[in-house]
């Protein structure tokens, strides 16, 4: 290696750093520390002077490694970096010690100890600059080809975006028909258009483009791989179909929750049915003229949270049955999030009870009604039609038992009117959520991808990266990531698209530099980092651990744990770190 | 703004007399959660003791035991190791294996008769400036107590 030639620029940063620390004080330190030929101050490092001298200074003095000690690298790094490449430096040459938010900002009140402490801050930086070494980002062929998971709406979408693009895309069904949850929808909301106005387009769209190969009633058996060049292998009845793909998005969708037996006598009584199941009845108009339809929401969301209320408000028969309910009650079953669209959701199917039948009455028992956004017209058109809300809570569920005249009695404690209220119904509809499948948990290992808390897909930034998977080259798309309605659907699925586009468009993919290396004379091929490694990118072939650099993201897990020292973490070596730990403490 | 500012700072300046030893603490942050609340603590102008320095890696599962001892041998009076929340881990579970590997640490550690509070692991997240600068105070405050390491090798030399 050549000997080290540390520039060292120190940034004022107006007061924010200058005002606290002695940054002339620092520069002198810095310039009696071992290979640095060179220090300055400046006012801001990050200006347009600031950078063009931190490009004379290497040239002028021969350096090779680059410091700047002023703020957070988490915001400036990138364009230090650029800096030091337009200086014909290597971007991992240089290396930034935080004076700014870790010292001059969190001691503001002490200048002496800060300017201290920025000392030896800049003498650990220092110290992990001699042992930087120049990193390159190798490039890897991206397949220009994807494939796409789930053949619903955001599954159709998202390859219709992709194959007018002129990319070739796989679409795998497990069902033997297309079109997912919304085929099964009559009519959607709030335009109430026949939901196949939706969905018919759209799947003729996909089925008669040459670009898009359909693959229905298969099941997933395998990918591997990595981001532009992922092995997919399936089953379409019995034959097995293998391709290569560049980009996958996985638009698996969720299911309608099936409420647990004898919950609301669901699955008891059989005229107690889902919106879902309401939907299809109405279709295939297999529903007679109810008198009334009772509509309970939140069946199965929004379990185990806190409410709180007044009992005083209450009558005494209700406080002390909440008081026996709640000391007896067991955990709800079902889910704990909103779902989102199930209020729009039995609004809808209430208009259009309203609309065959205008004289039957419609109710919806509701805890808290979410009609966010334009859909708020919805409910007042709802209300409009007399279709009566009705608040319960969840500590007194509706009780629903056998009437005479093949009726059901429901019996609930309105909390509006502060009375209980019987009503003889045709029909009781549980409007239940959308919830994640068993096979999220195999498809999660398979793509090796996290699922959230509440068992959806997570994406890599619920702000800053949606659309995106943790694992690159793979793009979530539609439910799979929490309950969505149609539009947010297609929104997300035209994203996805348009994120796996970008990829394969590039024909080209920059991987990481930050990645594992394995010294194989070391190696002892125990397998441990095979084990451990969250990616997948490191296999033992022919007894030694090889590292797969497309999949590496660079944690350094296994470099910890390689109990031989045989894998060094590029940019972050056990050297490097070890360089800043002996720094901190030599004064 | 004018709140934050208003945090008292004389823990900090005002030094108790009988406090004849100033701590040198040893933190390993995350680059993407702990790191990121160090910065915040910055930004929110929380003050705390100067007597962290701190070490960034990418991820709480680059952290070898290896480096905590080599810490305490070079002179480090406390070592804090600080990782994404469990399931926040930016490369999915990294923290975890960060987080066998310290209680492993421990273990020696207690062994050795290296005292509970010099080596400490801390969940931070991007948001949880507080909990830093809180953090770095009362592992201040408590390494102070105990005294300097006595477990410094006599007579290491820089590199």
């Amino acid at each position: 290696m050549e000997e080290p030639r540390i520039g060292v620029f120190v940034c004022h940063c107006g007061i924010n750093i200058g005002g606290v620390v002695n940054v002339p004080e620092v520069v002198e330190y810095a310039k009696t520390l071992p290979n640095v030929p060179w220090a300055e101050g400046n006012l801001y490092t990050c200006s347009e002077a600031g950078l063009s001298s931190i490009k004379d200074a290497v040239k002028k003095n021969g350096l090779n490694r680059v410091v700047v000690a002023s703020c957070t690298p988490r915001t400036h790094e990138p364009l230090f970096r650029s800096t030091c490449e337009e200086a014909g430096l290597n971007k991992y040459l240089f290396e930034m010690a935080n004076i700014r938010e870790q010292c001059s900002w969190v001691h503001s009140h002490e200048p002496e100890e800060a300017t201290t402490k920025a000392k030896d801050i800049v003498r650990m930086a220092v110290a992990r600059a001699r042992w930087l070494e120049p990193q390159d980002e190798p490039e890897v062929d991206v397949t220009d080809s994807a494939m796409v998971i789930g053949g619903g709406i955001s599954g159709l979408m998202a390859a219709a975006s992709l194959a007018t693009q002129g990319f070739k895309v796989h679409l795998v069904e497990k069902e033997p028909q297309l079109g997912g949850i919304t085929r099964r929808l009559g009519k959607i909301y709030p335009t109430l258009q026949d939901s196949s106005e939706i969905v018919d387009p759209i799947i003729k769209a996909a089925t008669s483009n040459e670009n898009i190969q359909i693959y229905t009633s298969a099941t997933l058996k395998d990918v591997s791989g990595y981001v532009g060049n992922f092995k997919v292998a399936f089953k379409k009845g019995t034959e097995d179909v293998k391709l290569d793909v560049g980009t996958i998005v996985l638009a698996s969708g969720a299911l309608n929750y099936e409420p647990p037996k004898g919950s609301f006598q669901y699955g008891v009584l059989d005229k107690v049915v889902t919106q879902l199941h309401l939907e299809e009845m109405l279709a295939q108009g297999k529903l007679a003229e109810p008198e009334r339809v009772l509509m309970i929401q939140c069946v199965g969301s929004r379990t185990g949270e806190v409410w709180t209320y007044e009992l005083s408000d209450m009558t005494q028969s209700f406080a002390a049955r909440l008081l026996s309910k709640i000391l007896g009650a067991k955990k709800e079953e079902g889910w704990p999030y909103c779902s989102k669209i199930c209020c729009m959701n039995a609004i809808k199917n209430a208009i259009r009870i309203k609309e065959l039948w205008p004289k039957a009455h419609v109710d919806i028992l509701f805890s808290d009604l979410r009609t966010y956004k334009e859909y708020e017209d919805f409910y007042r058109k709802a209300r409009a039609m007399e279709v009566k809300f009705i608040r319960y809570i969840r500590e007194i569920p509706p009780e629903i038992t056998e009437a005479p005249d093949k009726k059901l009695k429901v019996a609930v404690y309105d909390t509006l009117a502060g009375v209980e209220t019987e009503f003889l119904c045709d029909l009781v509809v549980l409007s239940t959520p959308l919830c994640p499948s068993k096979e999220d948990v195999m498809l999660a290992r398979m793509l090796k991808v996290p699922l959230g808390p509440d068992g959806f897909f997570m994406e890599a930034h619920p702000k800053l990266r949606p659309v995106d998977c943790q694992s690159d080259g793979i793009f979530i798309a539609g439910t799979a990531c929490g309950p969505r309605d149609i539009p947010e659907s297609i929104i997300s699925a035209k994203a996805a698209a348009a994120r796996a586009s970008i990829l394969m468009a590039n024909k080209k993919l920059k991987t990481e530099a930050l990645t594992a290396d394995v010294n194989t004379d070391l190696c002892i091929g125990c397998g441990l980092c095979e084990e451990l490694c969250p990616y997948g990118a490191h296999k033992i072939e022919g007894g030694k651990s090889k590292t797969i650099a497309a999949l590496c993201r660079g944690c350094g897990v296994c470099g910890a744990d390689c109990p031989r020292h045989a894998i060094t973490m590029r940019h972050y070596s056990d050297r490097q770190i070890l360089a800043q730990v002996e720094a901190m403490m030599a004064k | 703004m004018s709140e934050i500012q208003s945090i008292p700072s004389a823990g900090d300046t005002a030094r108790d007399e009988s406090a004849s030893f100033d701590p040198r603490i040893l933190v390993f942050t995350c680059n993407w959660c702990s790191y990121a609340g160090a910065d915040l603590a910055g930004t929110s102008r929380l003050q705390y003791p100067a007597n962290a320095r701190i070490i960034r890696t990418m991820c709480s599962g680059r952290i070898d035991p290896a480096f905590v001892l080599e810490a305490l041998r070079d002179g480090a009076d406390g070592v804090l190791v600080t990782g994404c929340h469990p399931g926040d881990c930016h490369y999915v579970k990294g923290n975890f294996r960060a987080e066998k590997r310290f209680n492993f640490l421990k273990m020696a550690l207690k062994q050795l008769g290296v005292e509970e509070d010099r080596v400490r692991l801390a969940w931070i997240s991007a948001g949880e400036g507080e909990k830093f600068s809180l953090l770095v105070r009362d592992m201040t405050n408590k390494v102070r107590e105990l005294g300097p390491n006595p477990f410094k090798a006599p007579n290491i030399k820089s590199t």
